[in-house]
């Protein structure tokens, strides 16, 4: 669909965040003493301060990964090495095989599509080359894991309360008749919002492409670009002091502060329509749905993130999980999506078309 | 150290003269440490690199989003043959006064672009076609320079390692490089960015646009081979003043520059709105796709 704004940067250009790192570090020494703690490991790995004392998240970083949302059951959440090599070895197999250059000999695909799936679209539509869904599992505090949900200890979205289960009905019927509107189209193919929640929060790999960030870090904000749909979270730190009214704008509002060296962002008034579309991810959030996400450097190619989903009236309990952000060795392009979205007209006019 | 703040500052202090005549100091105890912090009394904030710190809400006043050029008011932006005088086009005709043109004083530094003369029959036909033409009106990225002095403020994340600019419209964004990664790998609409500290301005160079950007509403274009070089300085702690100098062959004589200044927000709990538009126009461009048009 959208081809011309996914590609990144080759591998080994200059990455801003390099300098970001190193000039956090400088500064850092420049102002040692001024009361930052210092985060270090086992191995004596000190975090990068910006010039305020606070660990520096600045930079390009990914949360891409294979590791999926939620644990099949009857696994345990951390994978032993040789479950690793497997998945990541069949992973590398199935892309292989996906990558593999198409036949310019082929037929056309048979009326009403061959059956594929995806983002084949039952018409041979994407081939692997236009994918980066990840190919990795997801590594948290040196633990493969086998899902990004860590609570409850099942790693499984927990139960819908009877009025998420209403919510949920009447969410779905909002995209009845999917072809008939572009209102009915989900919000990602409309280019309203990056797939799946990638920009959140909570903010989470899509599984398909452009699970890319940039972060930007001021004394008094904290500004998180998602590659997909140039979605931007402005997180403002400080005492909360919440907008007047019930204004409910995309990923919500979110206030931040820094707990040690951990930037803590409590993100409520959520918005219904993003609310909606999380239906198909984890389920409908109702506007009480109040998200608390916990960023902490972990070493100098990850940021450790955190989120705990509280939602009484759609979900029976609380639930949260853990996601590493990877350096990203690049930088972002510009994902102007609308401007090129073919697909949402076609899409309609096909339909169109077939009922005449 | 060899961004220390004060050696910063005096040496800024020395080679300019009409800002930096003064030097005042601060004492700031920070933690365990104790040292002297001085800056020009210019007023202007400061990152702690000595730079001036451009963090902050921003916005235009005027009215150059119309119209980069001088103009006087006019009913509309679109218009037709009246019996009369020329009247709204029937399109835009129910929005009465609110989608008349004020009148503009223009940023053109000397009044008018420098069109080549088939440029110049394509920016009149943009004004014909204005409604079927103008990217604003779909909700496209707005580029560079026209983000900047739109009816919509935007917000800048200023940091020792990145210069991010937020625009509430359509949810624009540039991250102005600090380190020149090169020629811009693809064409965009917001083009690529890479920043430069001149003394107190900071200067920035935009290339690889795509050409499908315009300056204003007023029809004024440019080529994809439109490079920008735009001049941030602050005259103040509230103000800044805007500078930016198109050069594109393929449109322009000669170059041009527009200048205007920028007004922070000071409202102490400014926020940047959003305005991702791209819903709002659904109706303009898929209307007539919908199962059931809406008569």
């Amino acid at each position: 669909m959208r081809f011309a704004s996914r590609r990144r940067h080759p591998r080994g250009l200059p990455a801003v965040f390099l300098l970001g790192a190193g000039l956090g570090a400088a500064s850092f020494t420049a102002c040692d003493g001024t009361g930052g703690v210092a985060g270090r490991d086992g191995d004596g790995w000190v975090a990068p301060r910006t010039v305020d004392g606070h660990p520096d998240l600045q930079g390009e970083w990914t949360n891409g990964t294979m590791t999926p949302l939620q644990r099949p059951e009857g696994e345990a959440l951390v994978l032993t090495a040789e479950e690793v090599a497997v998945r990541e070895g069949r992973r590398r197999e199935y892309i292989d095989d996906r990558n593999a250059p198409s036949d310019p000999d082929r037929e056309a695909p048979p009326v009403g599509g061959d059956g594929s799936t995806g983002a084949a679209g039952g018409v041979g539509g994407y081939n692997y080359f236009w994918i980066d869904a990840g190919d990795r599992v997801a590594v948290f505090n040196g633990e493969p894991r086998s899902s990004l949900i860590t609570r409850p200890a099942d790693g499984r979205v927990p139960g819908l309360t009877p009025a998420g289960q209403r919510r949920r009905l009447q969410a779905y019927g909002r995209l009845a008749g999917e072809f008939d509107n572009p209102e009915n189209r989900p919000i990602g193919e409309r280019c309203i919002l990056s797939f799946g929640s990638n920009a959140g929060p909570p903010m989470l790999p899509n599984y398909f492409y452009n699970n890319n960030y940039t972060i930007v870090q001021t004394p008094d904000h904290v500004m998180i670009l998602t590659e997909m749909v140039h979605d931007v979270r402005i997180i403002r730190l400080g005492e909360p002091k919440p907008a007047a009214g019930d204004v409910r704008p995309w990923f919500g509002e979110s206030w931040g502060h820094w707990a040690g060296d951990t930037l803590v962002v409590r993100t409520k008034n959520l918005n219904p329509d993003q609310m909606a579309a999380y239906v198909y991810l984890f389920g409908p959030g109702s506007e009480n749905m109040t998200v608390t996400e916990r960023f902490t450097r972990a070493d100098d190619h990850t940021i450790h993130y955190e989120f705990t989903v509280e939602d009484p009236d759609t979900f029976v309990e609380s639930w949260g999980g853990e996601v590493p952000f990877t350096r990203l060795d690049g930088q972002l392009y510009e994902y102007a999506c609308h401007e090129g979205n073919y697909a949402l007209s076609n899409v309609l006019s096909g339909a169109r078309a077939q009922e005449r | 150290m060899a961004n220390f703040p004060r050696r910063r500052a005096l040496r800024r202090a020395e080679r300019n003269p009409r800002r930096g005549g003064r030097v005042v100091c601060a004492l700031l105890a920070l933690g365990l440490g104790t040292f002297a912090a001085c800056a020009p009394d210019d007023g202007i904030p400061r990152t702690a690199s000595g730079h001036p710190d451009f963090n902050g809400i921003w916005a235009a006043l005027g009215n150059a989003y119309w119209d980069i050029e001088p103009h006087m008011a006019r009913p509309a932006l679109a218009m037709r043959e009246g019996p009369v005088v020329p009247v709204p086009a029937s399109e835009v005709v129910a929005l009465g006064a609110v989608g008349s043109v004020p009148s503009g004083q223009g940023i053109v530094v000397g009044g008018s672009i420098p069109y080549l003369p088939e440029a110049l029959e394509r920016r009149d036909e943009n004004r014909e076609f204005w409604l079927e033409r103008d990217p604003e009106i779909r909700c496209y990225l707005p580029g560079v320079p026209r983000a900047n002095y739109m009816h919509l403020p935007f917000q800048i994340f200023q940091s020792e390692s990145k210069f991010f600019i937020a625009y509430e419209y359509a949810g624009a964004v540039r991250d102005i490089y600090l380190e020149d990664p090169g020629p811009p790998q693809v064409d965009s609409w917001m083009g690529q960015s890479v920043g430069r500290w001149e003394e107190d301005t900071f200067v920035v160079t935009v290339n690889g646009f795509n050409g499908q950007t315009w300056f204003d509403r007023a029809g004024n274009h440019h080529s994809y081979r439109l490079v920008v070089t735009e001049r941030w300085t602050m005259l103040g702690p509230d103000h800044l003043m805007y500078e930016a100098t198109m050069e594109d062959p393929e449109t322009f004589s000669e170059s041009w520059t527009i200048r205007l200044p920028l007004y922070r927000n000071v409202d102490p709990d400014a926020r940047l709105g959003q305005f991702k538009c791209v819903p709002f126009v659904e109706e303009l461009m898929y209307g007539h796709l919908r199962k059931n048009p809406i008569r």
